[in-house]
C-alpha cells in the first residue's frame, strides 16, 4: 500500500483532500450531508451569497444541453445575515471545512460583504465571485473588467485583512483571462477559482423564443471541460506559484486528475453532483486511486504536471 | 423551507418489469425497504443514458404506487410516456437492467385523518400517482370519485386494476375522443356541490392545477396539487425547478418543488406569478 499526501493548500488554508463542492451546486451542504459525510471531503464552497435576500430569475431556469446544462437562477438566496444564522452554524456542526461564497452587484457590497464575515469562525476562506452584472457601469460583469475585476478583490481585501484566503473566482468569457488573473492576484487575491460557466443560450422550437426566464444562461457540466482546462493550463503556466481551484465539467477521477496536472491546487465539481449526489466522494475516491496507480507519492507533486519540460 | 425528504437514498436497483400500455409504459422496480417509506405524490430521481451517455441529469417521474409484499420485495411502479431523450432511454430498459435511482424525494399527499368526501383529478400521464393515493384514501373511509382529461384519448391513463379504489370515474377529452368531449376542470364546481368534496388532489399541467385553484378560491375545499417544473437535480442544490409560494403570514419566496413540493397547498402557490420575475 503506498502512502499518498492528499492534502493541499489555497492560500494559507490547508485541506485534507483537494476536492471541494463548486459554488451554486450545493446550496450550503445541507441536502448532501443526507448522501455522505460532508467533512471527509476537501471542503464546501457554499452557493454565492449577497447581501439582501434575493428571489432572483424567472423560470424555465434550466435546460439540459450535450453533455451539460444551461441555468439561469439569478443568485436566488437567503442573504447574508439568514445565511450566517442559519447555514455557516449548521456545516461547522457537521466540521467540514467551509468557503463561502459571495457576489455583489456593487464594489461596496463585495466589502461590506466581506466585514460581515470578518468575526465569523470556522471558515477556511473566501470565494468572491465576481461573474455578476456591476449596476454601476451598465451591468457589465465584473469579471469582464479588469478594472472593476481588481477594485472588488482590493476593496475585500482591505476590509478582510491578511488571514483569511481571497480566492477570486473568474469567467471564462473575457479575450485575456491571464491578464485579468494577474490583475486581481495584483489586487489581493491568494488564489483564482476557474473556471465559472460559459454564457450561453437555447432557443425553444415549440415557442421559437429564448428558453430560459432569464434568456441567457450559464453552460456548466462535461461540454464546457476542456476550456476549463486550458484555462487553468494558460493561467498556471504565467503564474505557477498562484493556487488554484479548477472547475468545469468534471466528473470521473480523470478529469479531476486533468485538471490539477494543468495547475489546479484543488477541484470543484458542480453540475456532476446534479446527476449524482455522491458525485465528489466518487471522483475524491477515483482521483486518490489514479494518483497512487501514477506513482505519486503526493497531490502537490501533480499539480501542473503537463507543464514539466520536455525532457522529464 | 422544508428540508430534503429524510428517507431519500441513492440505491442501484433492478427492473422487474417494463410493459407497454399503449403510449405509455408501466415499470416495477425492485426498491427493497424504501418502499415503505413511499409515500403517494413522492418522486424518484433516476439516472438516464447509462454511462457515456451525454444527458448529464437524472429525470424525475412521480411514483404511481408502491407494493411492500410483492413476490421480489418492496417495488414501485412508475409510468413513462417516452417522448424525451431519457424517457425513451428508461422505456427501452429490459427486465433486470439495473438503474442508479435516488427515492423516495418531495413532499407526500396529505391523508385526511376522518374520512371525508375526496375528487382527484388527473391530466395526461399525471394521473399515474393518483390511483396509489385513491387506494391510500379508500382505505381511510374516503369516498373516492375521479376524473381524468387529456388532449385526445390515447393519452389518457387509466388501468382497470386502478378503477376499483374509485367511486367513480369521469374521463374528458379535449377532442371528444374518449368519454366526454371538454376539459377536465368543466365539471369540478359542480361536483363540489354535488358530492360535498372536502379535498381535491390533482396532479397535471400546471394550466390545469391552476384552473383548479381559480375554482377552489375562497371555498373551504382544501386542493393539494403536485407540480410541474423542470429539474436538474431533485434533490435540493440547483434551485432550478422553484416557483412562487406564498406563507401564513402572505410572504412569498421561490420554493424548490423538489423539496417543498411536488405536492402543495394550492392555495398558496401564487399561479399569477409562475415564470416570472417576483
Amino acid at each position: 500500500m503506498t502512502a499518498l499526501d492528499f492534502s493541499t493548500t489555497l492560500g494559507n488554508a490547508w485541506f485534507p483532500a483537494p476536492t471541494f463542492t463548486a459554488s451554486g451546486c450545493a446550496s450550503s451542504g445541507r441536502e448532501l450531508s443526507q448522501f455522505f459525510d460532508i467533512k471527509t471531503m476537501g471542503g464546501v464552497v457554499t452557493k454565492s451569497v449577497m447581501l439582501k435576500a434575493r428571489n432572483g430569475r424567472a423560470t424555465p431556469r434550466m435546460a439540459e444541453t450535450p453533455s451539460g446544462m444551461l441555468n439561469s437562477i439569478g443568485l436566488q438566496g437567503p442573504g447574508i445575515d439568514a445565511f450566517l444564522a442559519k447555514d455557516v452554524p449548521f456545516l461547522v456542526e457537521q466540521k467540514a471545512r467551509i468557503i463561502i461564497s459571495i457576489a455583489g452587484e456593487t464594489v461596496e457590497e463585495y466589502s461590506t460583504l466581506a466585514r460581515k464575515l470578518r468575526s465569523v469562525s470556522g471558515i477556511s476562506a473566501i470565494e468572491v465571485n465576481i461573474s455578476c452584472p456591476n449596476v454601476e457601469n451598465r451591468g457589465l460583469v465584473f469579471a469582464c473588467d479588469p478594472e472593476a475585476s481588481r477594485r472588488v478583490i482590493d476593496g475585500v481585501r482591505r476590509t478582510i485583512g491578511g488571514e483569511l484566503p481571497i480566492i477570486a473566482k473568474l469567467s471564462p468569457d473575457v479575450t485575456d483571462l491571464v491578464s485579468i488573473s494577474k490583475g486581481v492576484v495584483e489586487a489581493g487575491a491568494d488564489g483564482l477559482a476557474l473556471i465559472n460557466t460559459v454564457l450561453g443560450m437555447v432557443i425553444n422550437l415549440d415557442t421559437m423564443r429564448p428558453h430560459l426566464g432569464g434568456k441567457t444562461g450559464g453552460l456548466s457540466g462535461p461540454a464546457i471541460k476542456p476550456i476549463a482546462v486550458r484555462a487553468v493550463y494558460q493561467v498556471h503556466a504565467e503564474m505557477p506559484q498562484v493556487p488554484i481551484l479548477g472547475m468545469g465539467g468534471i466528473s470521473s477521477g480523470r478529469d479531476a486528475l486533468e485538471m490539477i496536472a494543468a495547475g489546479a491546487s484543488g477541484v470543484s465539481i458542480g453540475t456532476a453532483s446534479f446527476g449524482n449526489p455522491t458525485a465528489v466522494m466518487s471522483i475524491q475516491n477515483e482521483l486518490k486511486d489514479l494518483l497512487i496507480a501514477k506513482g505519486f507519492t503526493s497531490l502537490r507533486q501533480a499539480i501542473g504536471y503537463a507543464h514539466r519540460p520536455e525532457s522529464e | 423551507m422544508a428540508g430534503i425528504n429524510r428517507n431519500a437514498a441513492q440505491i442501484r436497483a433492478n427492473i422487474i418489469r417494463n410493459k407497454r400500455v399503449g403510449q405509455y409504459h408501466q415499470l416495477i422496480i425492485n426498491i427493497g425497504d424504501l418502499a415503505q417509506t413511499c409515500r403517494p405524490g413522492n418522486f424518484v430521481a433516476i439516472n438516464v443514458g447509462g454511462e457515456s451517455s451525454r444527458m448529464v441529469l437524472r429525470r424525475a417521474f412521480a411514483i404511481s404506487r408502491v407494493s411492500t409484499n410483492s413476490v421480489s420485495g418492496g417495488t414501485m411502479e412508475l409510468i413513462v410516456a417516452p417522448h424525451g431523450q431519457g424517457s425513451k432511454w428508461l422505456c427501452a430498459q429490459g427486465e433486470g437492467a439495473i438503474l442508479d435511482i435516488v427515492v423516495p424525494l418531495g413532499t407526500a399527499f396529505g391523508i385526511p385523518t376522518e374520512p371525508v368526501q375526496v375528487l382527484l383529478v388527473g391530466g395526461g400521464y399525471g394521473s399515474a400517482p393518483l390511483f396509489g393515493l385513491a387506494e391510500v384514501l379508500n382505505a381511510k373511509g374516503c369516498r373516492v370519485d375521479m376524473l381524468l382529461g387529456a388532449s385526445t384519448a390515447s393519452k389518457i391513463y387509466a388501468p382497470m386494476e386502478g378503477k376499483r379504489a374509485v367511486n367513480s370515474l369521469r374521463i374528458y377529452t379535449e377532442d371528444g375522443s374518449m368519454g366526454q368531449t371538454g376539459r377536465v376542470t368543466e365539471p369540478i364546481a359542480g361536483l363540489i356541490q354535488d358530492l360535498n368534496i372536502a379535498v381535491i388532489y390533482s396532479c397535471g399541467p400546471m394550466a390545469m392545477l391552476s384552473a383548479i385553484d381559480a375554482i377552489t378560491r375562497g371555498t373551504d375545499v382544501v386542493h393539494q396539487c403536485a407540480v410541474e417544473e423542470s429539474m436538474a437535480c431533485g434533490i435540493g442544490i440547483c434551485m432550478t425547478c422553484v416557483l412562487p409560494v406564498a406563507d401564513a403570514e402572505g410572504n412569498i419566496s421561490m420554493l424548490r418543488s423538489c423539496i417543498d413540493g411536488p405536492v402543495m397547498d394550492g392555495s398558496f402557490v401564487q399561479w399569477d406569478k409562475v415564470g416570472k420575475v417576483l
